[in-house]
């Protein structure tokens, strides 16, 4: 009878084991599979789209731009670097003209080599509608992150030009989103496809860039696998293999790694953290170069147009609530930047909690408890990087309700807000909105503050929604991209920031952190202060 | 027969036409830009202008439809917006993928439904018939995506018994029938059944209780049947009513199937509409809801043909 019993126990764990090891078997020993939030796989033919989560997952391991982000670390912003190009410097006597040194013995995946003729291809393909491989596509997705460039020029095999419309010391962060495609691959894939258009759509299917991981396989919307590149110039990745997932739904991310069938997701919901952590996964942060803002509306009429308004909005609202309201998943903005950041600049204007102080400048600005101050802004109940939007913004309804400030909102869609974003509030689109809330990357000195604050910038030329007009401002930016030296450039960018805080000219929330729930086998992953995460670096033992 | 076939073809043509105009007009007319499936939030003024130009997309609506209709009525759906691939290469393996789900819903869905609504209907008033009756409203009532995430809870995530997402452990391309393949499917077919498991028990146990009180039933009785027998009558009759109820929801599932696909991450036409819509992707939102849209109507045909060949007394002229 106990022989018997023991057997039945035995067969009872051998049923179990199985049962759990059905989905436990997929997974290898150096595959890293992550679930992403896109709907689809990121575009792969060297400028991805879906904002920056496509330049994570199909732009930095497949490819590489002349000048490329440092992500090896976690406690500093992150900053540039050299990548394809060892050394670079704008033309004395010429400062529309920058000279890249191009770095030796580089091999695209194809075999075929690196170059100056790579290079100027690469710009043709963008900037050049008479270029035989010229790609409308790869114009929206790019052009707009290298407003100054121009044209490329070769100069020998290993030195290129690059010119730009107006002197714009921005141009090296501009570059690191260029990334470099192979013109032999492309050439080849073009003898067997009738047009260029039909060549890029193969190209994506069979992509060949100089990245640190080749794409093996790729099922459109489903997922994209790479294998490590033996023949990467730099450090070589630890992962053999790399799968991504698109999983737009939150939960069914969440699940898909509680699961065992993911090891590694973008944003899971909020409401599994808890879960998550006490299964043992660890939920990975870092603050992110991002701002989460309204950007007020400064026309004639505005009550935004009072700087004493914008200054009691950003002292009306307690943001660490606004932080436990996100289970911590988020960091407190006092500007477009973080104390710390080479741009920071010490403003005046403290960005606190301060009630008392809101209520004094709103009555100074003539609204009070007879006459209370009235604002619509017009958000979105989602989007990329718009972190939680309806949940924040009534947060913040609700403590500036207490200063004496009665909020409206009219929710768009985020397709719908991002296009009435570059009409400017004076459009119909605006209806009639005070304030906009777009959340806004600031990797880029141009698209953290100079297109927000120059006033050639207002629509439809770009994102200076409000339109924004000083004189004083236009000249701080013309400094700035007149200033080459990088520490001067950096001085020159502080000066016009701290200027941007001391005239609350945001209305500023929050960073988000971009979380990120991973399991604990993942070793040697390093979170960067940026939207680019470097995938040589995890591995799984 | 034949005439009949062609005259329910041509009325195929005005509806194709309907469809893809009022999907145009919808989408033309709803809030957002198509251009925002191709360029980025920030894009300045004049790419987003160059990048509208390249894409014919500022020609006026009624030119732009034209063009689109011209090509489609060459086989040509045109190219995704947003990836640039061809519309009716993604199409074709969503449908697919939601035809195998749908499909397999419906099969559940069939067989439960015609089990416990022929039970319901042949024992009416009995504990069985209300047991059946609830299931059938739960099953009607229970938003299904709800009861997707549930399961997901349980089967996957609890237990670990089955996977949470996705069509296969390599995908859908590369999809068998074996049990590695299969399990991927378990959930969402069950999910997926649900309605058409409730509206089809529904269904059979009114036409069953009607058949068994028609005079043709006692007289079989009377003949001496036995209750099987007399059940395999009554079947015969009932099929033809409970399969244009099926044969509609099969109808229903493929268009109909966007949240249980998305809870899934099930890469149908759900999940690629779903997507379309969001981006504004216009040519594979247009294409899409216009095959979905063909489908059907090819669907209603067939049921009208099968329901004519199990039932002579319906007639097709």
């Amino acid at each position: 009878m106990p022989m018997t019993l023991r057997r039945i126990s035995l067969a009872a764990c051998a049923v179990l084991a199985l049962a759990l090891g059905w989905q436990g078997g997929a997974q290898a020993q150096g595959t890293i599979r992550i679930g992403m939030t896109a709907a689809d796989i990121p575009l792969t033919h060297g400028q991805p789209d879906q904002g920056f989560e496509g330049n994570r997952f199909s732009g930095v391991p497949l490819y590489d731009a002349l000048i490329v982000w440092d992500l090896s670390r976690a406690d500093r912003p992150t900053p540039l670097m050299p990548g394809l190009a060892t050394a670079w410097q704008v033309d004395e006597h010429d400062r529309t003209r920058w000279v890249f040194k191009l770095r030796p013995g580089v091999v695209f995946h194809d075999g075929s080599p690196f170059n100056a003729d790579a290079v100027v291809w690469n710009v043709r393909k963008v900037l050049d509608r008479d270029a035989p491989h010229y790609d409308p596509r790869q114009v929206g997705l790019t052009a707009s992150r290298m407003p100054a460039l121009r044209r490329a020029e070769k100069i020998d095999d290993l030195t290129v030009a690059l010119i730009t419309n107006e002197p714009d010391s921005f141009l090296p962060y501009n570059i690191s989103n260029l990334f470099m495609a192979s013109p032999s691959h492309w050439q080849a894939l073009r003898a067997q496809n009738p047009t260029a258009e039909a060549t890029w759509n193969a190209f994506a299917a069979a992509p060949s860039g100089t990245g640190p991981f080749k794409l093996v396989r790729f099922v459109a919307r489903e997922r994209v696998e790479y294998v490590r590149n033996e023949a990467y110039w730099g450090q070589k990745a630890r992962a053999e293999r790399i799968v991504l997932l698109p999983i737009p739904e939150a939960n069914a991310r969440t699940a898909a790694l509680l699961s065992g069938q993911v090891d590694w997701i973008e944003a899971p919901s909020p409401d599994s953290l808890d879960q998550l952590r006490s299964r043992g996964f660890l939920i990975t942060q870092n603050v992110q170069p991002h701002i989460w803002p309204w950007q007020p509306c400064f026309v004639a009429g505005s009550p935004l147009a009072d700087v004493r308004v914008r200054r009691a909005l950003n002292l009306g609202v307690d943001r660490d609530g606004l932080k436990q309201l996100l289970g911590g998943l988020m960091v407190p903005a006092v500007g477009t930047v973080q104390p710390g950041h080479p741009w920071w600049g010490n403003p005046d204007f403290h960005i606190r909690t301060d009630k008392p102080e809101a209520r004094r400048l709103l009555a100074e600005a003539g609204y009070g408890p007879n006459r209370r101050l009235a604002l619509k802004v017009q958000i979105s109940p989602s989007g990329s990087g718009q972190m939680q939007p309806l949940q924040m913004n009534e947060y913040i309804q609700q403590e500036l309700k207490e200063i004496g400030v009665d909020v409206e909102f009219d929710v768009v869609d985020w397709n719908t807000l991002f296009g009435n974003w570059r009409q400017g509030c004076t459009a119909a689109s605006a209806r009639g909105a005070h304030a906009i809330n777009v959340s806004i990357s600031t990797m880029d000195p141009f698209f953290a503050m100079a297109r927000f604050y120059d006033s050639r910038m207002a629509p439809p030329v770009s994102n200076n929604w409000g339109f924004f007009n000083d004189p004083k401002f236009d000249e701080m930016i013309r400094v700035a991209r007149n200033t080459f030296e990088p520490a001067a450039r950096d001085a020159a960018l502080a000066r016009l920031h701290a200027a941007s805080v001391d005239e609350a000219l945001f209305i500023f929330f929050a960073h988000d952190v971009s979380p990120r729930a991973m399991s604990p086998r993942i070793q040697g992953y390093v979170q960067p202060q940026s939207w680019l995460v470097d995938l040589r670096l995890p591995y799984i033992p | 027969m034949i005439l009949y076939l062609l005259r329910r073809a041509l009325y195929a043509i005005p509806i194709a036409l309907a469809v893809g105009f009022v999907c145009f007009m919808l989408v033309q007319i709803a809030p957002g830009d198509p251009i925002n499936a191709i360029v980025p939030p920030d894009a300045p003024g004049d790419v987003v202008e160059q990048v509208r130009r390249d894409y014919g997309l500022d020609k006026p609506l009624p030119v732009q439809f034209g063009l689109w209709l011209f090509k489609v009525v060459q086989g040509d759906l045109g190219r995704s917006l947003a990836t640039g691939r061809s519309v009716w290469s993604d199409l074709s393996t969503a449908i697919g993928n939601t035809l195998m789900l749908a499909v397999c819903a419906s099969l559940v869905g069939f067989i439960m439904g015609c089990t416990l609504g022929g039970l319901a209907g042949t024992f009416r008033g009995t504990w069985l018939d209300r047991a059946a009756t609830g299931i059938a409203v739960a099953g009607v009532s229970v938003p299904h995506y709800w009861l997707g995430m549930v399961m997901v809870v349980i089967f996957s995530v609890q237990l670990n018994w089955l996977p949470a997402m996705g069509a296969g452990p390599g995908g859908s391309s590369d999809w068998a029938w074996d049990w590695e393949h299969f399990q991927f499917l378990v959930l969402p077919t069950i999910t997926l059944s649900v309605i058409p498991t409730g509206i089809v028990t529904r269904t059979v146990r009114g036409i069953v209780a009607e058949i068994m009180n028609q005079e043709f039933v006692v007289a079989l009785r009377g003949k001496g049947l036995t209750r099987m027998q007399i059940f395999l009558h009554v079947v015969k009759n009932a099929a033809p009513n409970a399969l244009a109820v099926i044969g509609l929801q099969l109808g229903y599932l493929m268009g109909g199937s966007i949240l249980v696909e998305t809870v899934f991450s099930w890469p149908g036409t759900g999940l690629l509409l779903n997507s379309a819509i969001f981006q504004r992707d216009l040519p594979v939102l247009q294409g899409t809801i216009l095959v979905l849209a063909m489908f059907f109507v090819a669907l209603n045909l067939i049921v009208d043909l099968i329901q004519a060949a199990l039932d002579p007394r319906i007639k097709r002229a």
